[in-house]
């Protein structure tokens, strides 16, 4: 290991352990926290600001330290910053869906389910068309 | 031997990642709802990609990062895939 200039260590370093301990700490909120709706917010932790630091880790390390750009991580970064947040609100609308239909396995958590929107407007999960669904149905 | 700052920072990100997916493993087997499991394989999606990086960090090799963007997207996939299939009971429809 020749070459790379100490502060280029010192930085990789730092951003991986940053990274590192962003991605403990958002899989312990997944083990901790009390239903699934809270625990929905750990993760997210872990794969933005924990992967965002590893990545740029990566990059600072391969840049300063052998002089080449690497953009693979910055590309990855893009892609789990646009894909993490799809992710979540379809594991929302499961959650949302099955709470709905009154699946036995799916625990609402201290606070219960969530209030019914106002109007005769409903939460946002996947359905079979109905009357009054705009769009892909006939009777429009 | 000493270790440098850098391999004790990858030592320590080895552990930590390791620690975590260990985490997510008990939250998927404890479940309790099927949406927990969901949220389990993805969140070990991403510890497992981060393993990766820092391996190509850890080997010198630029090879790792094509294996973490494939699995960023399969694991993406994977998961709406588990979404649409607990909604609507089909994936491609």
């Amino acid at each position: 290991m020749s070459g790379p200039a100490p502060f280029a260590e010192l930085l990789a370093a730092a951003l991986i352990v940053l990274g590192a301990s962003f991605a403990l700490v958002g899989s312990w909120g997944l083990v901790r926290l009390p239903s699934l709706m809270e625990r929905l917010h750990g993760p997210t932790k872990a794969s933005t600001l924990g992967m965002g630091a590893m990545l740029l880790a990566s990059v600072v390390w391969f840049q300063l330290g052998e002089g080449v750009w690497t953009t693979h991580e910055l590309l990855i970064a893009l892609f789990l910053f646009v894909t993490a947040p799809i992710s979540a609100n379809m594991i929302a609308k499961v959650h949302l869906h099955r709470l709905r239909t009154g699946e036995a396995s799916e625990p609402p958590g201290p606070t219960g389910p969530p209030p019914p929107p106002p109007g005769k407007a409903d939460w946002a999960t996947h359905e079979a068309p109905h009357q009054g669904t705009p769009g892909d149905f006939a009777g429009d | 031997m000493t270790l440098s700052v850098l391999e004790g920072a990858l030592a320590f990100g080895f552990a930590g990642l390791g620690l975590a997916l260990a985490m997510n493993l008990w939250r998927l087997v404890k479940g309790p709802g099927v949406t927990d499991r969901i949220l389990a394989l993805d969140t070990m999606v991403i510890n497992v990609i981060g393993l990766i990086v820092l391996a190509g960090i850890a080997g010198d090799s630029g090879t790792a990062f094509e294996a973490a963007l494939l699995l960023a997207m399969v694991g993406f996939v994977g998961t709406v895939a588990y979404a649409k299939f607990l909604l609507r009971g089909d994936i491609i429809e």
